[in-house]
């Protein structure tokens, strides 16, 4: 490192918190104090300040404690399914084959993909009348009658996850196979000498050195796939009911239809502080990892 | 042979082709229906090729001026954001690479953070401070939304950009009797040239996919494309032909510009997002 002006740097990064300071850390405690009030914004005179109600409010909302658990399966089983076919995705895309470039960048356009085009997609797939889903299904014969996937109460959750599981795969493949390629062959052939079989290689070879990487992806996913909101809007709003109703979507709708600034606030802090647990061990790991590399 | 040709089938080629149909059918599924006619698309028995293909969805969408309007909008408020988050975030990360500073780590940390709040966090708090500032429904209510997280991100994948690049670059020059700014201006930033690009056009997707700051912040004259998309749904009766066509046209650019950086845009994700 290069000694200098102790301000240079100071003065180089002064924009860049500045803004933040500006735009991210005010609103929070803007978004803080605003879930103490009772604020609905087409009521403007009848803004008051109510203490802890709103978060009062929370525990006893039927539909917080759905959309509670909705965010916990949406989460479990999106990122855990993400993660297998994105392991299953780099563990193939390793392998020495022609035309793998050109393989690789397709299966990562998912990930680049408007929130907003894959909810419509999948909800035009999902038709229950025109749907490509129920036609393949059928005619596979799984299924006798057509399903309309998205508007029934027991189907419509599951629909969207596998909607933002097909949008995860490419993200855990590419972070997986990233860590995949900088695994020495030595080690394989050394396995093999040792008259290991393949999946005994995966175990103690391939999965050692790209757990740090799972981990790390899991963490960063789960925060993203909770926070997600565009997918479920579109192609349920969170319904029928509050069947795909998760934490996220729940306070984007009060926010948005119901306008009501206080609670959707209060729902929002609720989020945070729950990713925040996410967040403490993504800390700890990266500091980890930090203290390893001094 | 037989066997490791049954087996290389089993093991690699058939779960292959398996995620390459789920990963790119919904794509061609959407393409086939942005070009079949629409009485096409409500039929008893499904056809999976269009009979008649026809390039009218493409044709309607485009004769919309309101589309073609959206479009602007959204190209406007990728580029600028993209711009302004490329000029502060690419100083930022000179500090990050080049200096050790008290207080920095604290800082690099609370910018990652601030990646993973979630957005509806932000969004009430912004939407009662546009409207008191009176930016609400302009270009800029979006810009500095999208800032929020195109900031913190681009200053994290600049800045392992820049420490790829060796500190005995500029100090040679220094040497040759350039001072510091000259360094960086002559020496380094041509190197970086490509991770700008890479960061650039990462931020531009990010800024023309978002949807729910775009939804809260705009109104019907400067809509951009994802929420022109959306309200598309209640003023056409859900058209899927002509939504599917203003899906590919808003998606199209996107993946070819993700087509050309990705190589260098994963490498700065899984640098700096996995080794820390």
């Amino acid at each position: 490192m290069m000694k200098n002006n102790k301000l240079t740097p100071y003065l180089l990064i002064a924009p860049a918190v500045i803004l933040m300071l500006l735009i991210v850390a005010y609103p929070i405690a803007r978004s803080m104090s605003m879930s103490f009030l009772k604020y609905v914004l087409y009521r403007p005179f009848d803004i008051q300040f109510v203490g802890l109600v709103n978060y009062f409010q929370v525990f006893k909302d039927p539909v917080f404690k759905q959309s509670f658990l909705n965010t916990l399966y949406w989460v479990g089983f999106g990122v855990f399914f993400q993660l297998i076919f994105g392991l299953v995705l780099a563990m193939l895309l390793n392998q020495d084959f022609k035309g793998r470039g050109l393989v690789r960048s397709l299966v990562l356009i998912p990930w680049v993909t408007p929130g907003i085009l894959i909810g419509l997609m999948w909800t035009w797939m999902y038709d229950g009348n025109y749907g490509v889903i129920n036609d393949v299904l059928h005619k596979l014969n799984i299924i006798k009658d057509y399903i309309p996937w998205l508007a029934r109460s027991n189907t419509s959750l599951g629909s969207v996850i596998v909607t933002i599981i097909w949008q995860g795969i490419p993200f855990f493949a590419i972070m997986i196979l990233a860590s995949l390629q900088t695994i020495p062959r030595e080690l394989y052939e050394a396995a093999e000498v040792d008259g290991a079989r393949p999946w005994q290689s995966f175990v103690h070879v391939t999965f050692p050195m790209i757990k740090q990487t799972v981990f790390v992806t899991s963490l960063l996913r789960i925060i993203w796939v909770a926070n997600s909101v565009d997918v479920i809007y579109i192609m349920t709003n969170g319904g029928p009911g509050y069947s795909s109703l998760t934490l996220s979507v729940y306070t984007f709708v009060k926010a948005r239809a119901a306008l009501d600034f206080g609670y959707a606030s209060t729902l929002s802090i609720c989020l945070t502080l729950m990713l925040s647990l996410v967040l403490v061990v993504y800390l700890r790991t990266l500091s980890k990892q930090e203290a390893r590399l001094r | 042979m037989k066997t490791s040709f049954f087996k290389r089938a089993i093991f690699f080629v058939i779960p292959l082709a398996i995620l390459l149909i789920f990963t790119l059918f919904p794509f061609v599924w959407t393409f086939l229906t942005s070009i079949k006619p629409q009485k096409e698309l409500f039929t008893s028995t499904l056809h999976y090729l269009p009979l008649q293909p026809t390039l009218g969805n493409y044709v309607e969408l485009f004769s919309h001026m309101k589309f073609v309007h959206n479009l602007a909008n959204s190209l406007l408020v990728a580029i600028v954001t993209s711009i302004c988050s490329l000029a502060v975030s690419l100083l930022a990360a000179y500090a990050f690479s080049r200096y050790n500073f008290p207080g920095k780590f604290a800082v690099m940390i609370s910018f990652l953070l601030i990646n993973m709040f979630p957005s509806v966090l932000l969004l009430i708090p912004l939407y009662s401070i546009m409207r008191q500032i009176g930016l609400l429904y302009t270009p800029w209510a979006l810009i500095i939304a999208y800032s929020t997280f195109t900031i913190p991100f681009s200053v994290w994948l600049l800045t392992g950009y820049l420490n790829d690049l060796p500190i005995s670059l500029e100090e040679a020059a220094m040497v040759d009797g350039c001072n510091r700014r000259q360094g960086f201006i002559r020496i380094l930033l041509p190197l970086t040239v490509p991770g700008i690009i890479a960061t650039g056009i990462y931020i531009f997707i990010t800024a023309w996919n978002e949807f729910v700051f775009a939804v809260m912040f705009t109104n019907e004259g400067n809509r951009t494309l994802p929420v022109a998309l959306q309200s598309f749904i209640g003023e056409f009766d859900i058209q899927w032909g002509l939504l599917s066509a203003g899906g590919i046209v808003t998606t199209l650019p996107i993946l070819l510009m993700f087509m050309f950086v990705q190589k260098k845009l994963v490498e700065g994700l899984t640098a700096g997002a996995v080794k820390g």
